[in-house]
């Protein structure tokens, strides 16, 4: 293996601690990435899923162990700091971007993440250009649409966006929340699609939390799934190529001893 | 009319950082505008040049919007509670200011008596002086915040009202933004106030009273009007929302009603500005 881009090691997290209602969300975990690592992540409800993902971001501050990325421990690092590293979209579209801005302004905020922002145009003709030029290769047209708010898009053209500021501007990881549960099916693919591509064209290190079983199998090189805040299973490269949603679903029962009672999993299954 | 128009135009552009871009009231308007009157007040009696005594009122707004910026953002106090702490602070510090309850400038040489002088217009062009000046420097300020507005840094600072956990992944110190918004809505603030103490002759500890609400009338009739658009939009509705606004006070003086409704008559303005747009767009 390559240098790792990114060690979680031991990393617990526990809210609501010594309270009747105490959720053990991340209980020890460890994980490593390499560099170009694409791992696709699955789980039930309250798995931890959201929280891991969380903590990488710098959302949560884990309560034990350690996050290393690119050789930088960054567990405590406040949100602002890591983020010229973390590229993240959550999984509401209206979250990962501004609604009274426009498609130009909201990429031009993304191409200065991690400089210093100071007193010069936002959206130059130079940077327009390069936007416009972004764009095109999604191939929804909104290359047209440079100066329209992001408001008036629909939620798989803000999510569209949305991935290309999070690439821009050249981070090391890329965390995906989910970022196609809201999407209707048709669009979720096109979203996936250019995911995909984004994430083979820049060998972006990517981390994407999905429901979609079948997805999280066709997608990326590695797959984790998660029960109760550890990991339960790992498959990569041929064992998770040969991998089905049925065998994931029985995978699943034998290693949690518990029912997948999500029925989104299974529906979209 | 026109003239105090003008001079809160100052007063809206700084109330439309806060309360459109933030979102949220700040009260520290209250204690930042007659903080302006007050600083050039006392220093244009102590004998320091106008421009500079107007300058330093900027600057003395500045820090008022910076310490209400640290209340919220260190003290992790609620920004509404945070305006009013530094408004209430502000109170004091106004009187220390000024040493007592108001200090006339009538005896003092202001920037607008220094503009009259400069060129040469006699005591009855004054008016016509006071009114191109404001109105120039008014232009001035909404092209320096419209140009801000569309910068880097002022993408940052209207993303940190809007949607604060999306411009902190993207690397933006939050903390910081709100103390660079706060601090020139403030400025601004305190602008409106150093000028219209010139204007007057006057400044009075009591001139901030209330004045939140015309700052937001500004905004809000302004957005009646206008309607949300650009930011180019936004900020020369803010300036035409400040001058209806001062007309249609004007207006209800002349056809009768006391100083003493002056409030009240705010108070029905706002609440038709803000009806106004709910009720049009409501389906036929």
């Amino acid at each position: 293996m390559t240098q790792p881009m990114l060690t979680l090691q031991d990393v617990g997290k526990t809210y609501l601690v010594g309270t009747l209602n105490e959720v053990r969300a991340l209980d020890r975990i460890s994980l490593t990435l390499a560099a170009g690592d694409f791992v696709t992540v699955i789980g039930s409800n309250g798995a931890g899923k959201s929280t891991l993902l969380n903590a990488i971001a710098g959302l949560v501050v884990p309560d034990a162990g350690r996050i290393v990325l690119d050789d930088q421990d960054i567990t405590t690092a406040p949100v602002h700091r890591r983020a010229t590293l973390i590229g993240r979209i959550a999984q509401d579209p209206t979250d990962s971007t501004c609604a009274s801005m426009s498609i130009a302004e909201n990429l031009a905020m993304a191409a200065s993440r991690g400089r210093p922002r100071g007193l010069r145009r936002a959206v130059t003709i130079t940077r327009a250009a390069d936007f416009a030029a972004r764009l095109t290769t999604v191939g929804l047209g909104l290359e047209q649409r440079l100066h329209t708010r992001i408001g008036t898009l629909s939620g798989g053209q803000r999510q569209a966006v949305a991935l290309l500021m999070a690439a821009i501007a050249g981070p090391h990881l890329l965390l995906l929340d989910e970022h196609l549960a809201n999407l209707d099916p048709r669009t979720a693919g096109v979203v996936m699609t250019l995911t995909g591509q984004l994430v083979a064209g820049s060998g972006l290190t990517t981390l994407m939390v999905t429901h979609n079983m079948a997805q999280a199998i066709t997608w990326g090189n590695r797959l984790v799934m998660m029960h109760a805040g550890r990991i339960i299973y790992e498959a990569s490269g041929t064992e998770k190529a040969a991998l089905t949603v049925e065998a994931l679903v029985s995978r699943f029962h034998t290693a949690s001893g518990a029912d997948l009672v999500d029925d989104r999993v299974l529906l979209a299954s | 009319m026109l003239e105090q128009g003008a001079l809160a135009g100052f007063l809206g552009l700084g109330v439309l950082i806060s309360f459109r871009f933030f979102r949220f009231p700040d009260l520290t308007a209250e204690g930042s505008y007659p903080l302006g009157g007050a600083v050039t007040a006392a220093l244009l009696v102590a004998g320091v040049d106008p421009i500079l005594s107007t300058l330093a009122a900027v600057a003395a707004g500045v820090l008022a919007g910076i310490a209400t910026a640290l209340i919220h953002t260190k003290l992790r106090i609620n920004n509404i509670v945070a305006g009013i702490i530094a408004m209430t602070a502000l109170y004091t510090v106004n009187l220390r200011v000024m040493g007592r309850a108001n200090i006339s400038l009538l005896s003092v040489r202001t920037l607008y008596d220094q503009a009259t002088d400069l060129l040469g217009v006699s005591a009855q062009g004054e008016t016509a002086v006071t009114i191109v000046l404001t109105f120039l420097l008014l232009v001035g300020a909404a092209a320096a915040l419209a140009w801000f507005l569309h910068t880097d840094l002022g993408l940052a600072v209207r993303a940190t009202g809007e949607n604060q956990a999306m411009i902190r992944s993207l690397g933006v110190d939050t903390d910081r933004t709100k103390l660079i918004g706060l601090g020139l809505s403030n400025g601004a603030i305190a602008l409106s106030g150093a000028l219209v103490a010139q204007d007057h002759g006057f400044a009075d500890i009591g001139m901030g009273i209330g004045i939140l609400v015309s700052g937001a009338a500004a905004v809000m009739i302004g957005e009646a009007l206008f309607g949300d658009g650009s930011i180019e939009r936004w900020v020369v509705a803010t300036i035409v929302g400040a001058l209806v606004y001062h007309f249609l006070v004007a207006f209800a003086l002349r056809v009768g009603l006391a100083p003493v409704d002056l409030k009240l008559i705010t108070a029905i303005l706002l609440l038709v500005a803000l009806a106004l747009p709910r009720w049009r767009a409501k389906p036929a």
